[in-house]
């Protein structure tokens, strides 16, 4: 049992206010991921709950312990650097028995953990090398060992798949989520990449400017996004926005702008008719849109130019400019296409979105 | 190493190597030559027609026998090390716990206290010397070698203090908050994990720290007066030139002796001592 709560967590340095008035409840055995681009106060929330920084005002609690003022090593938790921050000059082994030595476990109880995460985590056989002569992903391996020897009620991740290549951080991503499974320790995570912020989230902070943009699960962060910032930061490629004007006819709502003339959904039409005669920001991601058949309906499709194809094997990306707007289109592999060509794009109207072009929030 | 063609290596690489390694190796071959010179060679003019100034065909142990039976010189050899090794260890203690201090904790006026450290160190020993001599009598310490423990630090103290400052500041900060959430406190996070890696460093601060108090010369010859006080550059020169008489061949074998303990202290630690210049953590 250990959940974290976080009340009205601050944070200034000197003239910065790098986190504003976080409030977060994890729960217990959960696995939540701070995301956000960088100098966003994700890293600096993290290291308030870890203790390596001080607390301007708000509280911390593990398990209904307030944990403000207690130093790191009573707080009970394991922390995974960005650089491993391994022991340069100690074994794997000793890595990873050095936390328990401070706590002055007894020799056998020491080696048997060591023994045990090594196994959980395929280095038995690297105990008695030294950190520089492991690969990335081994050292990865032992950062994470380190802080699972401890049982420790909550871990922190700082980052820790940012150093390794490509291909490797795909497959430790998996590695890390089998883990979460198998130890269902409370963990929080920390990265800039809402890539490893969807797939090991089960639930997603967002964010931005040392504030919380949104918490939820990752699909419900990608299809309700609560902001205009949200919706743009999940989803690669990113969302396509476009600036139109709601305007009413014959009862029905539609948003207008040069080249893009698009009905408004009956569902989404309550909720819009106040802002009738105003400007909104219009989202639909790039694969809501595709190439329109006769049987697509004119009033949820629009005319544009191709300006750019990126043929990614399974989806072709196609830039397109509809009136003043660019947009990206994900579409079918198939589709025959060449630049400057002349197409409807037709939308899926359940999936638009509207923002209010001033607050940014979502309509 | 220089790519190409051999002559390309003679002429950029092995020829201006050599050039330096003559060039820095000729005084201490001197030193050797003249030790074992018999005095009738040592002062033969140099229009004698048997004249050799570059070897000698009749080495002799006579200098290096009058040396350690006339004078004091073991007891100054004995006195230099003494004095060096506890300016050393007061130094290095001191040295460690303000370069650390200064490169990790966050306190108020760190960064100028650091640069006032560093000022000090820029004072020369020229004029430190009369205000220190003031000082030595008021406390009656001179003539006894206290007077040099407790004033090489003066200038050792911040050498040291920066030497591990620049060190302490490239390991990385992680592996300290790593060892802290681990359950180490600051100073056991300190004692098993930043001082072990800041081995190499230590080592080369220490190293320094001993050759300046070894070779040290001025204080030694201001505080210290009778002879068996004296340190081996002070004693040497002291007791070795008497008005304008030089006494060559014992000079140079003082010279050469009280060389030998920092030649096997830098060979000793000769790897560490590099790397503790070049200074990388690898992590």
């Amino acid at each position: 049992m250990a959940q974290v709560v976080i009340r009205n967590l601050n944070k200034k340095f000197d003239e910065v206010h790098a986190v504003r008035d976080v409030n977060l409840d994890i729960r217990d055995k959960e696995f939540v991921v701070l995301v956000g681009p960088s100098g966003c106060g994700k890293t600096t929330t993290l290291r308030m709950v870890a203790g390596l920084e001080s607390i301007t005002s708000g509280r911390v609690l593990i398990d209904d312990r307030l944990i403000n003022d207690l130093p790191p090593m009573d707080r009970d938790i394991a922390m995974v650097f960005q650089n491993y921050a391994l022991y340069p000059h100690m074994s794997v082994y000793d890595n990873m028995a050095f936390g328990l030595r401070m706590r002055k476990f007894d020799r056998r109880e020491i080696q048997e953990r060591v023994q045990q995460a090594a196994e959980i985590l395929g280095i038995e056989n690297y105990l008695q090398r030294k950190p520089r002569q492991l690969s990335g992903g081994q050292r990865q391996r032992v950062a994470l060992g380190r802080a699972i020897v401890r049982h420790p009620q909550v871990f922190l991740f700082d980052e820790p798949l940012s150093n390794l290549d490509a291909k490797l951080r795909v497959q430790m991503r998996v590695e890390l989520k089998k883990l979460h499974d198998r130890l269902g320790t409370t963990a929080m995570y920390v990265t800039h990449d809402q890539v490893e912020a969807m797939t090991l989230g089960d639930r997603v902070v967002v964010m931005k400017d040392g504030v919380v943009q949104q918490v939820g699960e990752p699909l419900e962060l990608y299809n309700q996004p609560a902001n205009l910032f949200v919706a743009g930061f999940l989803g690669s490629p990113a969302m396509n926005f476009a600036r139109a004007g709601v305007v009413e006819e014959n009862g029905a709502l539609w948003v207008e702008e040069e080249g893009l003339r698009i009905r408004i959904p009956e569902d989404s039409a309550a909720r819009l008719r106040r802002h009738t005669g105003k400007e909104v920001t219009l989202g639909i991601r790039p694969e809501d849109l595709w190439v329109a058949t006769a049987d697509d309906p004119p009033e949820f499709s629009f005319g544009a130019t191709v300006e750019v194809i990126e043929k990614l094997g399974s989806e072709i990306l196609l830039d397109v400019t509809a009136g003043r707007n660019t947009m990206v289109a994900a579409v079918d592999p198939r589709v025959r296409v060449t630049v400057r060509d002349r197409l409807r794009l037709a939308l899926n109207p359940e999936r638009l979105h509207f923002f209010d072009t001033i607050s940014e929030m979502a309509i | 190493m220089i790519e190409g063609a051999k002559w390309r290596r003679w002429v950029f690489f092995y020829t201006p190597l050599s050039g330096f390694i003559v060039l820095l190796l000729f005084p201490f071959y001197w030193m050797v030559v003249t030790t074992f010179r018999p005095d009738n060679e040592l002062y033969r003019p140099w229009n004698a027609p048997n004249y050799t100034p570059f070897w000698t065909l009749h080495p002799t142990l006579a200098h290096v026998e009058d040396l350690l039976t006339t004078t004091l010189f073991a007891r100054w050899l004995l006195n230099t090390m003494m004095i060096a090794t506890a300016a050393t260890i007061i130094s290095l203690f001191c040295g460690l716990l303000a370069g650390y201090a200064l490169s990790r904790l966050k306190f108020p006026y760190a960064g100028l206290l650091g640069t006032a450290i560093f000022i000090t160190y820029l004072v020369p020993q020229t004029l430190l010397f009369i205000p220190l001599a003031d000082i030595i009598r008021n406390f009656k310490l001179g003539d006894t070698p206290w007077a040099l423990i407790l004033t090489y630090p003066t200038f050792l103290i911040p050498f040291c203090t920066w030497l591990m400052m620049g060190y302490f500041k490239a390991i990385p900060k992680e592996l300290e908050e790593c060892a802290r959430i681990d359950g180490a406190t600051r100073w056991k996070a300190m004692l098993y994990i930043i001082f072990p890696i800041a081995i190499p460093g230590i080592l080369s601060a220490g190293i320094f720290a001993f050759t300046l108090s070894w070779n040290e010369f001025l204080y030694a010859l201001v505080f210290l007066s009778s002879p068996e006080q004296k340190t081996v550059p002070v004693g040497v020169t002291s007791e070795l030139v008497r008005g304008d008489v030089f006494y060559w061949g014992e000079l140079m074998a003082g010279a050469l002796l009280g060389s030998i303990p920092v030649a096997i202290v830098y060979s000793f630690f000769v790897e560490h001592y590099v790397a503790g210049i070049t200074g990388s953590v690898k992590g």
